[in-house]
């Protein structure tokens, strides 16, 4: 009899889990989440960066010390292997002040105790060589070369479609409400759609972790949300080749300027505390994205005029009591694994995360993992019109002409990426057709018009392809429906 | 397709691409009346008037679902189309190129509304899509930020389906559109707020709450003035921008006041050979003018290609002065009576339009920045000026 494995949160902590699991021949795992895609808690809205390692005191945060520097050298083969967006274009941290040089050396001192490679201080010569529109005050920067960048819900996409296809089994719209413990043993998981059977339960619900916990009886620690605000600009607007961050302070790593992965200025986040029943307050605010603006003008005065916004977005880092990562089987409940407060560099660490709970697997509950003869490390790439060749898009036209059609105008999506999203959608259980899970695969409506032309093309497609009137059709899931029925239902008095 | 009748009637060989499935650009979508009145002499509906044009087609080669992802710019004499289609890629020979790819709406984080991104926020012309091409209804308790004609025709037609416009919010303290659309706010009993702006939108799923502010004639917020409307939707109608990126790609110069290129009198863009019409030019309120400078457009193709390019001369610049927010064309060559579409910047009654170069005034009872003025020079005035001709709308007296 295979040994389930119940994961709460298919975030990329859960989803990294899932897919290290996956290659053992004697698991059965189950993923669950509540929302109906995966990746769209605190996943969703971030700075996307892998971390370089420096900055986390491994006298305090061991856990976080360790995990982070392992999950950005793991990041360099998941990133190939399922192919995710991401560029290695290292960072900065920016002293503007004489006394910032005294804690860019205990950064500097700390990323050596924690193993992490080519750090350098440099000078305001070679600063500026580096990043030419830097700010003139700049006196000089850390310059951490491993960092990078990575598109985070795609990664989070990639990582399950490869689980999915090594035997996850995954349970969108599935909300955890209760843990069955019986004689101090996981039983299983109450949800709202039935009980799920499991010798394992790992909880990875992010925001959610402390009441999961709670679940099974396990309260010693609480989880409040610390938002963060960013902006993100039109393209063609020139940002860092780098990622910029300023000197830090001991609550943040500071509002940083980079260059995301598709090419927009973006700067963010700053940071708030909110209480811990906040958990679902991801608005954007006027003071929140002031103060960004504010700092991200000191690295970065030449930003530009407000119209050239294209979307303002905040999200929610998990922050657990003790500041921690808190990553262990818990003795009360035999079976129960806390994969909790993975708040920043949680992205960075995930990989490392899922293979720390492997061990643990093995190590504290004493279960010996058999490796599956056959599992598969690869995952390819969703089509992306505007990657091709027009040799290759005139290729595949001739098998589907909706690969010539352009849907979304501002990122050349074409109507065959899109269908190729909804059917990668449909392969990892995704139930209600979202305009969401359709821009987060394939890019549509992210551009300069944010969507305006292209979403009644998107909302059309998914209608046809998932069988259901248009206005049933949701921008990110149940309750978001883009309409109320067809344009006569109130004339009609219903 | 005005530029493509005319230019197939001059005689040129046309190819007409079009990245939507239908033609007409926005409108089959805009089913309300008000269109043609100076072009077809008659007042048609958006469809109808697409459709008049369309019958006048014949002999011109038309792709639709066909989206142009590049301009090649060889030389002043040879550019290539590249543009995709259900067909696949295909790269098209050309001499000459009139773009009249339009506009695109602002959108609620360019007018820096913040709080949750949530379903129910729509520009008006994609609620205006939702509901006459697809037959969607978008929400039931609306409110729309803009009074331009695009804002209270959708809050028109809004109120036909028997939703409810809680409100038109307008930033302005003064309409921005037309007298006729205007009008639809007292026919449905909608009320306006002019010096107010919307600055956030909360809900969970959906929107629920609006919230509004007033401001004050520096367009300053005050404080404590800040007040919440309920609704399940809000209709963005915040103004249009000339889509013009396939344009920059290949180095064609941008006005930034009317954010589409700059041209001569022969709609030809910094770029020899690219013509540009319609609201890629700057934006129209009529179609009448939007087809109208199709047809000059096609004009200058012609002249283009007889002459293998626009034939060299020292242009005379039109310059915008007192109260003049934004014109074109913006090089005249005096050799042909041209038509001037310009906008104030401000509202003001009892004018004259000068062109003091040429000793030039026509009196007005009143001018609008939501109406454009579209003036006449004759060649022969054109000719007067040395250089410039300077544009500016003054007091009577
Ligand atoms: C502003 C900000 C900036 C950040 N920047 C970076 C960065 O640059 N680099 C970096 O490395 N990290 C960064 N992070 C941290 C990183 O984003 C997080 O550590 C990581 O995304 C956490 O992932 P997760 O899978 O643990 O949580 P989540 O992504 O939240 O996944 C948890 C999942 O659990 C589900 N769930 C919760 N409760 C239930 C339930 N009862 N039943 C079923 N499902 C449930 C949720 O729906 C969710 O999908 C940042 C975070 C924020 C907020």
């Amino acid at each position: 009899m295979k040994i389930r494995v119940a994961i709460i949160g298919a975030g990329i902590t859960g989803a990294s889990i899932a897919r290290v699991l996956s290659k053992y021949e004697n698991l059965e795992v189950h993923l669950i989440d509540k929302n109906p895609d995966v990746g769209w808690g605190v996943s969703k809205a971030n700075t996307a960066i892998i971390h370089g390692g420096y900055d986390d005191d491994p006298d305090k945060y061991p856990m976080r010390a360790k995990l982070c520097i392992r999950g950005n050298r793991l990041w360099h083969q998941w990133v190939k292997e399922l192919e995710i967006p991401h560029v290695w274009n290292g960072a900065l941290i920016v002293a503007l002040k004489d006394e910032d040089f005294k804690e860019l050396e205990v950064l500097l001192e700390r990323g050596i105790r924690n193993g992490v490679p080519e750090m350098r201080i440099v000078d305001r010569d070679e600063l500026f060589r580096l990043e030419p529109g830097l700010t003139r005050e700049a006196l000089g920067a850390l310059w951490v070369p491993i960092v990078g960048q990575i598109g985070p819900i795609p990664a989070v996409i990639a990582i399950v479609e490869n689980a999915v296809a090594n035997g996850v089994k995954t349970h969108l719209e599935t909300e955890v409400r209760g843990i069955k413990v019986e004689n101090g043993e996981v039983k299983g998981v109450e949800t709202n759609s039935g009980f799920i059977e499991a010798d394992i339960i790992i909880n990875a619900a992010g925001l959610y972790a402390d009441e999961i916990s709670r679940m099974a009886g396990i309260d010693y620690f609480e989880i409040h949300p610390r938002k963060g605000e960013y902006w993100i600009f039109d393209e063609g607007i020139p940002g860092p080749k780098r990622v910029l961050f300023p000197t830090p302070t001991p609550i943040s790593k500071g509002i940083v300027v980079t260059t995301e992965i598709s090419g927009h200025l973006m700067i963010g986040p700053n940071a708030q505390d909110l209480p811990p029943e906040e958990k679902e307050n991801t608005a954007t605010t006027r003071e929140g994205l002031e103060e960004v603006w504010e700092g991200a003008k000191k690295l970065w005065p030449q930003l530009p005029p407000r119209s050239k916004v294209i979307r303002t977005f905040a999200g929610l880092r998990p922050e657990p009591t003790g500041g921690d990562f808190i990553i262990k089987a818990e003795e009360e409940v035999w079976g129960f694994i806390n994969v909790a407060g993975i708040r920043s560099p949680g992205l960075t660490s995930a990989p490392a995360i899922a293979y720390e709970v492997a061990e643990i697997i093995q190590r504290d509950l004493g279960i010996e993992l058999v490796e599956k003869k056959k599992w598969n490390p690869y995952r390819r790439e969703i089509t992306h019109f505007f990657a091709l060749s027009y040799d290759k898009v005139n290729e595949l036209v001739k098998k589907n002409p909706a690969y010539g059609k352009i849907v979304c105008r501002c990122n050349k999506v074409s109507e065959g990426d899109i269908l190729e999203a909804i059917e990668r959608m449909k392969f990892i259980g995704v139930k209600t057709p979202s305009i969401d899970s359709v821009k987060f695969r394939t890019k549509a409506a992210t551009g300069t018009c944010q969507g305006s032309f292209c979403r009644p093309r998107i909302i059309q497609i998914l209608a046809r392809e998932y069988g259901v009137p248009p206005w049933e059709v949701t921008l990110k899931g149940k309750g978001s429906e883009i309409g109320i029925g067809d344009v006569k239902v109130l004339v009609r008095g219903e | 397709m005005a530029a493509a009748i005319r230019a197939k009637e001059l005689g040129l060989k046309v190819l007409l691409l079009d990245d939507n499935d239908y033609l007409g650009g926005i409108l089959p979508q805009c089913i309300h009346p008000g269109f043609g009145i100076h072009y077809f002499k008659e007042e048609l509906t958006g469809p109808e008037f697409a459709y008049r044009l369309m019958n006048k087609l014949d002999g011109v080669e038309v792709k639709t679902s066909a989206r142009v992802l590049e301009i090649i710019n060889y030389s002043d004499l040879e550019k290539f189309v590249v543009f995709t289609s259900p067909q696949g890629v295909q790269k098209v020979p050309t001499k000459t190129i009139i773009y009249a790819a339009g506009a695109r709406e602002r959108h609620a984080f360019e007018i820096g509304i913040v709080g949750d991104r949530v379903a129910g926020i729509y520009t008006a012309g994609e609620a205006q899509t939702l509901m006459d091409i697809y037959g969607i209804m978008p929400g039931k308790e609306i409110v729309i930020v803009g009074s331009g004609d695009v804002g209270l025709i959708m809050a028109r037609r809004f109120s036909l389906e028997g939703a409810k416009v809680k409100a038109v919010i307008e930033l302005m303290p003064y309409p921005g559109g037309l007298a006729r659309n205007i009008m639809i706010l007292k026919d449905f009993n909608i009320p306006l707020y002019l010096s107010h702006k919307v600055v956030e939108v909360r809900g969970k799923g959906r929107v629920e709450k609006i919230k509004v502010v007033k401001v004050d004639e520096n367009l300053r917020e005050i404080p404590g003035t800040e007040f919440w409307i309920e609704a399940d939707t809000l209709v963005i109608s915040a103004g249009l921008i000339p889509n013009v990126k396939l344009l920059t790609e290949i180095g064609v110069v941008i006005d930034p006041s009317t954010g589409g290129p700059i041209v001569n009198d022969r709609l030809e863009t910094s770029v020899p050979g690219i013509f540009v019409a319609g609201n890629a030019l700057l934006i129209n309120d009529l179609v009448d003018y939007v087809a109208e400078q199709g047809e000059l457009a096609a004009e200058g193709a012609r002249e283009f290609i007889e002459n293998g390019g626009i034939p060299s001369r020292r242009w005379i610049r039109l310059v915008k002065g007192e109260n003049v927010r934004l014109l074109a064309p913006h090089y005249l060559s005096g050799e042909r009576d041209v038509w001037i579409y310009a906008r104030v910047r401000r509202p003001m009654e009892d004018v004259v339009v000068e062109f003091p170069e040429i000793g030039k005034k026509i009196k007005l009872p009143v001018v609008k920045p939501a109406e454009m003025l579209r003036i006449k020079l004759k060649a022969e005035e054109i000719s007067k000026a040395e250089d410039k001709i300077t544009m500016r709308v003054v007091k009577h007296g």
